[in-house]
């Protein structure tokens, strides 16, 4: 694998689609996070971590298990706050708001920062209802208001066409790539601002891998992205800007052509390059 | 390369008799625990069987009409079960109502909130306790508590007893069917925004359903073939009075009391009452393998 990448052209031509977004620009900052620290109990997870995510671009994390890059994706939506004996320090500001604050409203928080998971989780209840599920919490809305928006959503996630005859039925009943475009449905229902995908598509097929890429490429229109991925063409193919974590440290932000054509740091070219990870 | 794997690999080289030799051997023990086990399951199932047999033998021999229409009456004069029946099905039915709700909190507490605290340890404990309490101790306690106070037997005593027996079953079930819902379940609810209360309600119990419904019958099926813990409370009751106030009749007493007399009618009956509870627990246990196997 390391002696096929050495040279600059065949790198390039490994991570197709990168020289189309070379030159896109960066967005500003929709999260800023500063000097971010991650405990659990003692053990200092996330070190320092300086990082901005674009609004209404794909972030991609990349790095070796352990890295802490799901880490991070967990401290956004707080759900550390799940566990005790897990904190977080510094400042995660998303439009200027620090929402690592203790006094932050977290159901409304998660409203606005959703997260898909890295195995399906469909709950046990119709398709219909998982949608209408996170809407309900947030929102009162006439039967017919719902009915548009489960359309709506499902229309977005990529999914509509292949469920809109059966949406009464248990959404155990789907496929694989199906409950996760479903997840995906779900979380965008809700309506948030940002959307973390943790190795969303690791428990599927390519088929529906593909399927997903693409509905990243949609979405990114509307929602700020964040996609923690191990697959590191996934991340040349869907992301605008790729930050490479190592031992807990954030070790070089670039836009996705440059992290992979052009890395700064040693380590991360060593990453990018199949030489450890 | 092979070569080079070979004398990597250290000790002697593989001898085949050697092997064979194990193998055989291997396949002997097999031969003799497989019989031992064989063995061991006919001699249980045939117990079962002939106890099975028996009852249904003796039991079906004095099944009639009149049993379910007719209350205890003297020894021959044609009297029933009518009033046993009615009262199992009254006291099983409360009991289960009593103590299927505070069981499922209790279980909810310990899988969702306490958790590893001292308190939820605590409570874990005494409920377990309670699950292989003699139930005798539980009539017992209950007749200090609701029989005592109150000068007499009755009806209400004997579903307060089974409900006692009823949470801890229901308390163990409930936190295993919790604890075996998945975390990113959990974490899936939150991320939407859920609070905590609407994801136990609405996301976990319902992906715990069948598992809590099937203690819940378990539990059903223990307490309708109680007898102890009905003898210091509800005490039996050869009229069919029909309020919890008084003495109230139970199929497992009417079994105990009719069982050793010396009249060859009231034998029948407590036959035909044991058959009767024989094939409604064994329905019951049925209806909760099936609630099981839906599940998976």
């Amino acid at each position: 694998m390391s002696t096929t990448m050495s040279g600059q052209n065949s790198q390039n031509a490994s991570f197709g689609g990168v020289q189309a977004q070379a030159h896109s620009a960066i967005n500003a900052a929709k999260i800023a996070i500063h000097n971010l620290d991650f405990f659990y109990g003692s053990n200092r997870a996330l070190k320092s971590i300086e990082l901005a995510l674009p609004d209404r671009q794909v972030t991609g994390m990349i790095g070796p298990s352990g890295c802490g890059k799901s880490t991070l994706l967990r401290v956004l939506n707080r759900m550390y706050d799940l566990y005790p004996g897990q904190r977080a320090t510094g400042e995660v500001l998303m439009d200027g708001e620090n929402i690592i604050a203790p006094d932050v409203d977290l159901n409304a928080l998660r409203a606005r920062i959703g997260m898909v998971f890295q195995k399906p989780t469909p709950f046990p209840m119709t398709i219909y209802d998982n949608i209408a599920f996170g809407v309900k919490l947030h929102e009162k809305l006439s039967k017919a208001a719902m009915d548009e928006r489960v359309e709506w959503s499902l229309t977005r996630g990529a999914l509509w066409g292949e469920v809109k005859d059966r949406l009464n039925s248990s959404a155990m009943g789907l496929s694989g790539g199906q409950q996760q475009r479903l997840c995906i449905a779900r979380t965008i229902a809700v309506r948030p601002d940002v959307i973390l995908l943790d190795e969303p598509t690791s428990a599927l097929d390519p088929i529906s891998t593909l399927k997903i890429e693409e509905l990243i490429d949609e979405l990114k229109q509307d929602f700020t992205i964040v996609i923690v991925t191990h697959n590191m063409q996934q991340a040349a193919r869907c992301a605008d800007q790729v930050a490479f974590f190592y031992l807990g440290e954030m070790v070089e932000v670039a836009p996705a052509a440059d992290i992979f054509t052009n890395p700064r740091q040693r380590r991360t070219q060593e990453y990018v390059t199949g030489r450890f990870g | 390369m092979s070569a080079t794997t070979t004398r990597a690999v250290p000790g002697r080289a593989k001898d085949h008799q050697v092997s064979r030799a194990l193998g055989r051997r291997r396949h002997r023990t097999n031969r003799v625990i497989k019989g031992l086990c064989i063995a061991a399951t006919v001699i249980g199932v045939l117990l079962l069987a002939s106890i099975l047999a028996t009852l249904v033998w003796r039991g079906a021999a004095g099944l009639s009409l009149s049993v379910f229409t007719h209350i205890t009456r003297p020894p021959g004069s044609d009297g029933g079960l009518l009033n046993a029946i009615a009262g199992t099905l009254i006291q099983t039915a409360i009991g289960t109502a009593i103590g299927t709700p505070i069981g499922l909190m209790v279980g909810t507490y310990l899988a969702e909130y306490g958790r590893t605290s001292a308190l939820a340890n605590a409570v874990r404990f005494v409920s377990d306790v309670l699950l292989s309490a003699p139930s005798i101790l539980i009539g017992l306690f209950i007749y200090q508590l609701a029989v005592q106070p109150f000068g007499g037997f009755s009806g209400i005593a004997g579903c307060l007893a089974l409900a006692v027996i009823v949470i801890p079953i229901v308390v163990r079930t409930t936190e295993d069917m919790l604890q075996l819902i998945s975390p990113a379940l959990r974490e899936a609810a939150v991320a939407l925004g859920a609070p905590r209360w609407k994801v136990i309600v609405l996301i976990c119990y319902r992906a715990a359903k069948d598992g809590i419904v099937t203690g819940i019958l378990l539990a059903v099926a223990r307490i309708a073939g109680e007898t102890a813990p009905l003898l210091f409370t509800s005490l039996g009751n050869s009229s069919a009075t029909g309020t919890l106030d008084t003495p109230m009749a139970s199929l497992p007493v009417a079994i105990y009391q009719y069982a050793g007399s010396a009249f060859d009618d009231w034998v029948q009956l407590a036959w035909v009452g044991a058959l009767l509870i024989t094939v409604g627990v064994l329905l019951i246990n049925i209806i909760a393998r099936f609630a099981i196997r839906g599940r998976s």
